[in-house]
């Protein structure tokens, strides 16, 4: 990072940790969901963009770890901050599973895409019949009173959701950042490019694969967490349901497949662009259902044409802060 | 004793009989060449020493330690390097990258992963080109980064598979220069196949005659040119004209 980046991405820090004073609720919702798809993009990224492995069925890992923490919550009384980490042991367990399944019997490329999917699915119709959970009814949390802070049990002001997401995107940056300059990340990206090369040097791909499938799913089940805790209501239709797999997968994909910065970016163009034509259309009367749909499929039309390799290489260099 | 040996190996793919029964020794710090007709078997002999697939019967030893049915990547740690013939650089990263990948199978530190990795493409003439990405370097410059690869993860034997297709004579002769220093100062024990007779015979104190999946002939440079069975297959029957 040359110090023209050190510089952008520390006023962009400063602007997002101060965006609550001088905001109102609808940009912090906006900057949340913003983050919200940051977080959760940066985890996918791990899995696809570095290690080369493509999951069309990360709503698995929001689903059960919303599901967990939350009806841990609702039927127990246990406070998320021990339910979160049940939750994430949870989701590494059904990651090792698919990873296992596919590695140890040479499934990959698209096959291993289509396995990621019928997991996902099957736990949708699975979690329509627990009636732990609430069946296909759903589950809900109790409405949070919005001007008290309860910290123990994450119920609080739209700023101090803000803030938690805040503080794990940005937890999820470095942490990636600091993978890909590790062992692990050069291993990631050599199995990517070609694993049979990888393997002649040195490179077990089968237990490097595992790792960046347990970190994806690890850091997919906290957002788990924290949609379960911000949206108080769950749905299997709809968090399970595959349109949100690929709700994940467009912010890194449109941002930059493998980059740093990419998930990030991609999730500010999709939701602030989105929100921006409904307004836009709003103001004229016109309300057009699914036109965020149409719009996110635009989008990533352009991009695969024009940007194949995602927006944030190609302002990465206007912007002067690679070294090419 | 050998570093290497392979004790009548056998390799059928559906009934055709890639390699049946060889048997082959390299000296520690020997330079060994195996050479033989398109097809005659060499790549799969390649493929079995460095895991790609366990041979049908025999065995291989390395160090007097049976690899035979060990994977790829715990050969490469037991100290075995290999090229690809159809050279497989990770295209989408950096030169240098792609040879850090191979530098970290003995450390775990990127500075020093990334230190001897670029010592290893200054010998083989790749330092100026070190940031660009693999995906575009030329065919002899990628035959290159699959040496500095290979030689990255410090092997006790290199396996070169047809490294010189493709270069021109003085590269060639540049490359022969490198792995003879190699061989030299580092001891560093090599087994090529090699199709350009040019380094064969400058580089190679033995060589093993390779003939529709069966050894033919082996010996010295000089005395494998002049055998006849060998002459035979690379030219065919000698007949009264």
């Amino acid at each position: 990072m040359n110090s023209r980046a050190r510089i952008l991405l520390s006023v962009l820090g400063v602007v997002l940790v101060l965006l609550p004073a001088f905001a109102g609720n609808y940009v912090i919702s906006v900057a949340t969901l913003i983050l919200y798809f940051a977080f959760v993009g940066q985890a996918w990224n791990v899995m696809m963009g570095f290690a080369g492995q493509l999951s069309l069925g990360h709503s698995l890992y929001v689903g059960v770890g919303a599901y967990v923490s939350a009806a841990m919550f609702v039927n127990l009384g246990i406070a998320p901050w021990a339910g979160l980490w049940v939750a994430i042991l949870v989701c590494m367990a059904l990651g090792a599973a698919i990873g296992f399944l596919a590695f140890r019997f040479g499934i990959s490329g698209v096959y291993f895409a289509l396995l990621t999917i019928a997991f996902a699915e099957f736990t949708r119709i699975g979690f329509d019949h627990i009636e732990w959970t609430g069946g296909s009814g759903g589950l809900f949390l109790k409405v949070a009173q919005r001007e008290q802070m309860d910290l123990l049990n994450f119920r609080g002001p739209p700023a101090m959701y803000y803030y938690a997401i805040l503080a794990l995107a940005a937890g999820a940056l470095a942490i990636c950042a600091w993978l890909l300059k590790s062992r692990a990340g050069y291993y990631w990206q050599a199995i990517r490019e070609n694993e049979e090369a990888a393997q002649a040097l040195g490179i077990n791909t089968f237990r490097y694969k595992m790792i960046a499938v347990l970190i994806s799913s690890a850091m997919t089940a906290v957002s788990g967490v924290f949609f379960a805790f911000y949206y108080n209501n769950l749905f299997p239709e709809q968090i399970f349901h595959i349109s949100r797999s690929i709700e994940i997968i467009l912010g890194p994909i449109i941002g930059g497949i493998g980059t740093l910065f990419g998930p990030i970016l991609g999730a500010f163009v999709l939701t602030v662009l989105a929100d921006s034509i409904t307004e836009v259309l709003a103001y004229f009367g016109v309300e057009v259902p699914g036109i965020k749909q149409v719009f996110y499929g635009v989008v990533l039309l352009m991009v695969v044409m024009f940007l194949p390799h995602g927006i944030w290489p190609t302002l990465a260099r206007k912007l002067g802060v690679t070294k090419s | 004793m050998s570093l290497l040996e392979a004790r009548s190996i056998s390799k059928s793919f559906r009934g055709l009989k890639a390699v049946a029964n060889a048997s082959l020794e390299v000296p520690q710090g020997g330079i060994v060449a195996l050479i033989g007709p398109n097809g005659a078997g060499k790549t799969t002999c390649f493929n079995m020493i460095a895991g790609v697939f366990a041979p049908d019967s025999g065995e291989i030893l390395f160090g007097g330690k049976r690899i035979d049915g060990l994977r790829p990547d715990q050969i490469c740690v037991a100290g075995i390097g290999r090229t690809f013939q159809i050279v497989k650089p990770f295209a989408g990263l950096s030169v240098l990258d792609n040879v850090i990948v191979g530098a970290f199978n003995r450390t775990k530190h990127l500075s020093e992963a990334s230190r001897s990795a670029s010592d290893i493409l200054d010998r083989l003439g790749l330092g100026p080109k070190r940031d660009l990405p693999a995906s575009s370097l030329t065919l002899p410059d990628r035959k290159r980064l699959e040496v500095a690869r290979a030689l990255a993860t410090r092997p006790t034997l290199l396996l070169l598979d047809e490294v010189m297709a493709g270069l021109r004579p003085t590269e060639c002769d540049l490359m022969v220069e490198v792995f003879r220093e190699l061989n030299a100062k580092d001891g560093l024990t090599i087994l090529l196949i090699e199709h350009v007779m040019r380094a064969v015979m400058a580089l190679a104190r033995h060589i093993v005659v390779l003939h529709h999946g069966e050894i033919i002939a082996r010996g010295t440079p000089q005395e494998v040119v002049r055998d006849p069975a060998v002459l035979e297959c690379y030219l065919g029957e000698e007949t009264e004209v």
